[in-house]
């Protein structure tokens, strides 16, 4: 029995080690872009759409897909100019790409989903101005690989589609007493009965269905994010320090440092 | 006496263009001009193709979406022609618009059953909201729809809509002969239209315009379907 020597400089399978191994940057830009760094609920961008197209589930639903989009397609291709593009002209350049990359989704929209995209009108095209799509080109795009670049596009648009879908689903439900209402307009297999609702009579709650109660809904959202940390964090303390039994002497005299 | 130490200054070359290029500075500038026409050039095809690939689906939709709504305000058992084919340019100015506007003459076996056209009230609450007119020979309303977008408050203003209550189709049936001039009016107003709760502008600037609609239909529409029949 040869005892085979580790020449290959791989561990085995089995690795007993007491600290954990650094997250991959694909791990890491995920729970970034998903909590952590969440362009609606942290970062707070994209406020404009996020307010206003989030009134039901489909045009919530359909403007994040359309953001998600714009965040990869813009990511993608910052990335591979990265190295041509100076540094004094990358902003004109990035807005130019991101401009670009939703002027497509835009006529793609109006060719496949079209009474989707006279519903959601002008904020598509608004998707330009949408801040999430520029910072993440000029903060992550630019100084990385094409790979990551575009997992950090697609994470992104996520994390703002996640919050924008719970927006939308809580002022639908509000302020219209119903529930993925119209889905048929971005989901051409959905069966149009197939939504809830709380019936003819239901009284509608305005505010809901009006802009301030937008702001009102993000607000406890973003409030509820902090206190999910908040209860996070010290459950990870807790688990942290090992509490040790015994007398506990404090020292008073002498030098204390 | 000490000579003075001043630099020779030679004079500029005749030829001023190489010293242009030698400049960094300008050279840097030039460079990056040029990175930034080609990356718009780039973009700019991409937009084009994208255009240009998507023009005839999109071309399809719109007219699917117009057609869709002209057969709202007109049975669709009194129309077998193609609408968009029966279409007459009209004045707009009487109907609230700045220049002619297109109507449309359904038609059964060939012959004009109708007249649909649009009317814009700028008497909204939020400002003008347009509205599409179908009529019967007789001036009898055939139907009576709100075109999108409007200004009108959602919550308020916006139960003209059908999506958002069946108000609009109250006009259905309605000629000046079954409803006196009197009654063309909210109920606030003296008249038999229901107004909304919180929302009396909208209503009345509706009811004002369709009334308008059928005067009009009543002075030219009725002479309009007739020279246009063939």
């Amino acid at each position: 029995m040869t005892q085979s020597s580790d020449t290959s400089g791989e561990h085995p399978s089995i690795a007993f080690s007491d600290t954990p191994s650094p997250p991959s940057p694909y791990r890491k830009a995920a729970l970034n872009g998903l909590w952590k760094n969440n362009a609606a609920l942290v970062q707070l961008l994209g406020l404009c759409p996020l307010l206003a197209v989030s009134n039901s589930t489909v045009n919530a639903l359909g403007l994040g897909l359309a953001t998600l989009f714009v965040l990869v397609v813009s990511n993608t291709i910052v990335s591979l100019v990265r190295h041509q593009v100076q540094s004094a002209i990358r902003l004109p350049v990035f807005v130019m790409v991101i401009a670009a990359a939703t002027t497509c989704i835009e006529l793609v929209m109006q060719a496949v989903t079209f009474q989707l995209y006279e519903v959601l009108g002008i904020f598509i095209p608004l998707i330009v101005t949408n801040c999430a799509v520029l910072g993440r080109a000029d903060a992550f795009a630019c100084k990385n690989p094409v790979g990551l670049s575009a997992w950090d596009g697609a994470v992104t648009g996520f994390g703002f589609c996640w919050v924008l879908l719970l927006v939308g689903m809580i002022r639908e439900l509000l302020g219209q007493g119903t529930l993925c209402a119209n889905m048929q307009l971005l989901l051409p297999f959905w069966p149009e009965s197939a939504h809830f609702s709380f019936g003819p009579n239901y009284r509608q709650f305005l505010l809901a269905a009006l802009p301030p109660g937008a702001f009102i809904t993000v607000g406890v959202l973003v409030a509820l994010k902090a206190g999910i940390d908040r209860w996070l964090t010290q459950h990870a303390n807790c688990k942290k320090t090992p509490i040790v039994a015994g007398s506990k002497r404090v020292r008073v005299t002498g030098q204390i440092t | 006496m000490t000579k003075s130490h001043r630099p020779v200054t030679q004079p500029p070359p005749h030829n001023a263009a190489p010293s242009l290029t030698r400049n960094p500075f300008l050279r840097a500038t030039l460079s990056m001009g040029a990175l930034l026409a080609a990356f718009a050039l780039a973009t700019l095809t991409l937009c084009m193709l994208t255009a240009w690939l998507t023009r005839p689906l999109i071309e399809k939709n719109q007219q699917q979406a117009l057609v869709q709504t002209l057969s709202q305000v007109f049975p669709h058992d009194k129309f077998d022609n193609d609408l968009m084919a029966s279409t007459v340019v009209i004045a707009g100015e009487p109907l609230g618009y700045k220049k002619e506007i297109t109507a449309y003459i359904p038609k059964l076996q060939n012959r004009a059953t109708g007249l649909i056209f649009t009317i814009a009230t700028h008497e909204g609450y939020g400002g003008t909201i347009n509205l599409l007119i179908g009529t019967d020979r007789q001036g009898t309303l055939t139907g009576v729809r709100v075109l999108p977008p409007h200004p009108e408050t959602p919550g308020l203003g916006d139960k003209i809509e059908t999506k958002k209550s069946d108000w609009i189709l109250g006009f259905t049936g309605r000629s000046l002969q079954n409803t006196p001039t009197k009654k063309w009016a909210v109920k606030k107003d003296g008249g038999t239209f229901d107004s909304f709760t919180g929302a009396t502008i909208t209503p009345r600037a509706v009811v004002s315009s369709v009334h308008q609609a059928l005067v009009f239909f009543n002075e030219q529409g009725r002479e309009l379907v007739r020279t246009n029949n063939p």
